[in-house]
């Protein structure tokens, strides 16, 4: 049985970034796209939600963060069999080492911060294709 | 009492508070107080949250005034904690990148370079920098923001 997304679903995100002006900057972006999206401070708070039985058609996940960052967040959640869009933003350069090991981690795209609508919907482009 | 003349009056004033603000606002880019980030948060704000970036600004002033403190003890340790340092300097950069405060973010560009060199007096003198940038940007954006708010006052007071 073929199990397809109707035109009445909604596009959930999961906003992962321990900065409150980046929290509060992309849950708008996001909204302003009508994407409902929920935020957490870590890497292990993205874990969590997912534990709790939360699915995700995108996460924007930040790199550096405490408890747990962003390279070690995408890898478990990889590992954890999810397949969902994850779009690494961060302040690095799309060049440095720890930007490569991020991609390696798991990501489905890159994007350097800040975010603005343009990079949001090249990011959204990615979505879509995952389906 | 001349209706005409209190109406001509009225537009007048709104025109030049307009004229103020944009003036205001065009000169805080000029002197890379502010930069394009800045416009992209404008530009986010909608009539369902209209104060959304007075809202974004204020969480920045937390947020860095937090930082700033933090630094400062970190850096009056006997023995400086410098993966501590660079770890808040990158997040006070982040977010003035993020809110477009450009001279803020460059003080803290030149910061992070004094904390890999582990000089702790550059770092200090650094953080005194940083403090006194977003002292600067603060008064500029409240100043903006009242401008903004007057705008707006006048604009709604005008005779229909």
């Amino acid at each position: 049985m073929l199990k397809s997304k109707n035109a009445t679903t909604k596009m959930m995100a999961l906003v992962v970034d321990d900065s409150i002006v980046n929290q509060r900057i992309h849950h708008k972006l996001l909204e302003n796209f009508g994407i409902e999206n929920q935020v957490v401070g870590n890497g292990k708070e993205a874990i969590d939600v997912h534990c709790s039985g939360k699915h995700f058609d995108l996460i924007l996940m930040d790199m550096d963060m405490p408890v747990m960052n962003g390279i070690e967040a995408t890898r478990m959640l990889r590992a954890m069999g999810i397949r969902s869009t994850i779009a690494g933003v961060s302040s690095h350069s799309s060049l440095s080492e720890d930007t490569k090991e991020f991609i390696e981690a798991g990501l489905d795209d890159y994007q350097e911060k800040p975010l603005t609508p343009a990079k949001l919907v090249s990011i959204l482009h990615k979505v879509n294709l995952h389906v | 009492m001349d209706l005409e003349k209190l109406e001509n009056d009225a537009i007048d004033g709104v025109a030049q508070l307009q004229k103020q603000l944009v003036d205001y606002s065009a000169s805080l880019f000029e002197e890379a107080f502010l930069d394009e980030q800045f416009n992209q948060l404008q530009q986010l704000q909608d009539e369902n949250n209209p104060d959304f970036v007075v809202e974004v600004v204020s969480l920045f002033f937390q947020d860095a005034e937090r930082l700033v403190n933090e630094l400062a003890k970190a850096l009056d340790q006997q023995c400086v904690n410098y993966k501590f340092v660079d770890k808040s300097v990158h997040q006070l950069k982040g977010s003035s990148s993020s809110i477009g405060a450009q001279r803020v973010q460059r003080a803290c560009i030149a910061f992070r370079n004094f904390s890999e060199e582990q000089n702790v007096e550059g770092c200090v003198k650094c953080l005194q920098q940083v403090k006194h940038e977003y002292l600067l940007v603060k008064n500029k954006l409240e100043n903006l923001f009242e401008l903004q708010r007057q705008v707006v006052a006048a604009g709604s007071s005008l005779p229909r």
